[in-house]
């Protein structure tokens, strides 16, 4: 059986599946990407430091908030830029809006069609408008709130390595805080449409990585641990696991412990769930995840998880910057140059940001490793492990499937071949 | 089959924040897809069509390779829209061109940069006719739901041609210049309705120049402020690399800070093209 998908649906970007399978036997079965390379890590060069960022989030348009963050995290880092508490708790919400809005996208759109036998969310609007509609609310919800925090998710316009060059009304803030408290509700009945949901059977142990923060659950910041063990400060990325390139592929693929590793809301919800929202902790028992969980279909119910977690965390940052009473700020200036390491959750999973600046604070290097290289190894080992285990099935399942293991990552195709 | 016009979506060298903007706009969406059909969009379906009368593209044209597909869209579709600034100017990928694409390959792949390709970055007018061209980045949603429904009606579209400044003035935001910033703003293209500058930072310039720039004013508000060539012609050129026209409006804009800056170091945005 000789399997080719050009150009997988509801998808980032352009890859493509294929597969050779004869007598049972699976002998080939790889994630080819085809995607153009933009080349940011070069062209960014010589760019001055309040440029950067702007440039950095259009790397992605899913995740443009993560790599916004990555950028200036790393930029102050290596100008020895110091942000205050409340740019700090800032930069928190933020990214809790950016997990929001992205797991929203991939469940309910990308993913939810498979499972209900769809080719598309499209036959819901006239069959089941009131899904079609929570769908849209929740990720217009985080959409709005990274309008109301930095001005616009895709790509965000007030973030400055230091600060912002404004801050929220606290009035729309609150508004915000109260549709959040809205959402609660959908989170429920979203649980109960999951659990009539049914995903493919499918195990293969390996290796998830994530960040790691000793007192919450961490999108923003923190060390590097793996399951296999192993734990780096972000800085030292380089020692922990390497880039290398395969041939079927523009862009590069991972590994550290292993020939192959996992990161994403499954990897960070196995090493952290601990630090969860005990609301999060509550659905995840009633949807049947049960960490250390080795299937990566499961990712998207990882997924839903963090969406009920970052909603929980949202409402409480929000009640707390509003306590504290929003205040403009000056951005804190530039006190040295040299090599800053920016690390973050972005929905896929690890993403950094490594620069390096000259004494006139423009870039002299920059290394951006993406969450979805990270996956790409560990795609191709499940897609021979699964295409073995389903290797009886009629083609046109075979192929769905398999298509299905792709979605279940959550490619971020352009964002890998920046 | 329903007599609704056939839309479809594309995409080349992007970050698909375009369409993610279309995905965006949520309930309006919904009330303009019972006028339409999508019949293709990889992106958030999976049915697939290769019949269409109007075709969306988003993203820039990087590889030789690539030109074929486009061309067959264009064939294929009665109405070309360029979906946002790397579709309709390059995107800010462009400045890429400023450097050989060997030394890029090279910077990318190492040892293996001969299994690659790419070229130079251009929009994809540079390769195909485009109908209307939508430019930010990303594009305004509205600016979508606005062209979409001329389309629709059979009326032409007006591309906005006002600079940034104009919408910038309306809404009565504090003028980036006097905040101590050098700012797109008087040349650039509005549409966006002045987003950037709403809070508090500067345009960058992302929907690419007026088509008529008004160069002497521009002169007089960076002479002003005292900004030096290279400041000047970096920040013109990120969305607008090798644009004989943005070159020539940097340079003209820059002519005072030139002679006294003689002498000094140019780096290298100066020193190209």
């Amino acid at each position: 059986m000789e399997i080719r998908v050009d150009h997988v649906t509801r998808v980032e970007g352009h890859g493509n599946v294929l597969a050779s399978i004869k007598n049972g036997e699976v002998q080939k079965a790889i994630f080819e990407v085809v995607e153009a390379n933009r080349f940011f890590e070069a062209f960014m060069r010589e760019r001055s430091h309040e440029e950067v960022a702007h440039i950095a989030s259009r790397i992605c348009g899913i995740c443009a908030l993560s790599h916004n963050s990555a950028s200036v995290q790393a930029t102050e880092k290596a100008l020895g830029i110091e942000v205050s508490e409340q740019t700090a708790l800032m930069r928190r919400l933020i990214m809790d809006a950016e997990m929001v809005s992205s797991h929203a996208l991939h469940v309910y759109f990308l993913v939810a069609p498979d499972l209900l036998g769809l080719k598309s969310v499209v036959p819901l609007v006239e069959t089941d408008p009131d899904t079609v509609n929570l769908a849209f609310r929740v990720k217009t919800t985080a959409y709005d709130l990274a309008e109301v925090l930095v001005g616009r998710h895709t790509h965000p316009v007030a973030v400055v390595p230091g600060g912002y060059t404004s801050m929220p009304d606290a009035t729309a803030l609150a508004q915000m805080r109260e549709r959040f408290v809205g959402l609660r509700e959908d989170m429920r009945t979203t649980v109960e449409l999951l659990k009539q949901l049914e995903l493919p059977a499918f195990e293969r142990e390996t290796e998830y990585v994530s960040l790691q923060q000793p007192d919450h659950y961490s999108f923003y910041a923190g060390d590097i641990v793996s399951t296999d063990g192993g734990q780096v400060a972000a800085d030292d990325y380089l020692d922990a696991f390497s880039e290398f390139l395969v041939d079927h592929s523009t862009a590069k693929h991972c590994r550290w412990n292993r020939d192959s590793y996992m990161v994403g809301a499954l990897a960070r919800v196995n090493n952290n769930w601990k630090q969860l929202h005990p609301e999060a902790q509550k659905v995840m028992e009633e949807l049947g995840f049960k960490p250390p969980v080795c299937s990566t279909f499961m990712n998207n119910i990882a997924q839903f998880v963090e969406t009920v977690h970052s909603i929980e965390d949202a409402i409480a940052l929000m009640d707390q910057l509003l306590a504290r009473g929003l205040k403009e700020e000056d951005i804190p200036p530039v006190t040295k140059h040299g090599r800053g390491v920016g690390v973050v959750e972005a929905p896929r999973g690890l993403l950094i940001h490594d620069y390096t600046y000259d004494e006139r604070a423009r870039l002299v290097e920059a290394n951006c490793i993406i969450p979805t290289n990270q996956n790409y190894a560990n795609l191709d080992r499940d897609l021979e492990a699964f295409a073995k285990q389903i290797a009886d099935q009629p083609k046109d399942d075979v192929e769905l499937k398999l298509e299905m293991l792709v979605r279940a990552y959550d490619p971020c195709i352009s964002c890998s071949v920046h | 089959m329903s007599n609704k016009p056939r839309v479809a979506f594309f995409d080349f060298a992007c970050c698909e924040g375009c369409q993610l903007t279309v995905l965006s706009i949520g309930e309006p969406l919904i009330e303009v897809l019972k006028h339409v059909d999508i019949v293709t969009w990889r992106e958030a379906m999976s049915e697939k069509s290769d019949e269409f009368d109007i075709a969306f593209i988003e993203g820039s044209i990087t590889r030789d390779s690539d030109v074929p597909r486009l061309k067959r869209i264009r064939e294929k579709a009665r109405l070309v829209v360029a979906l946002g600034s790397c579709a309709a100017l390059g995107g800010p990928h462009v400045s890429a061109n400023r450097f050989e694409t060997s030394e890029l390959l090279e910077l990318a792949y190492g040892n293996k940069a001969e299994q690659y390709e790419a070229g130079e970055v251009r929009p994809i007018s540079a390769e195909i006719e485009v109908d209307v061209p939508i430019y930010g980045c990303p594009i305004n949603a509205s600016e979508f739901v606005l062209v979409l429904k001329h389309l629709l009606l059979g009326r032409p579209y007006r591309v906005p041609n006002e600079a940034v400044c104009y919408e910038c003035k309306l809404n009565g935001y504090e003028c980036v210049f006097d905040k101590g910033m050098i700012c797109l703003g008087p040349v650039t293209r509005c549409g966006c309705n002045a987003i950037c500058t709403s809070r508090g930072h500067r345009c960058f310039g992302c929907r690419g120049l007026v088509d008529d720039p008004n160069v002497d004013a521009a002169r007089d508000v960076l002479e002003e402020h005292d900004y030096s060539l290279d400041e000047i012609i970096g920040m013109f050129q990120i969305y607008s690399h090798r644009a004989p026209r943005v070159q020539q409006l940097a340079e003209a804009a820059a002519e005072p800070q030139k002679k006294r800056s003689k002498g000094s170091e140019p780096w290298r945005f100066g020193s190209t093209t």
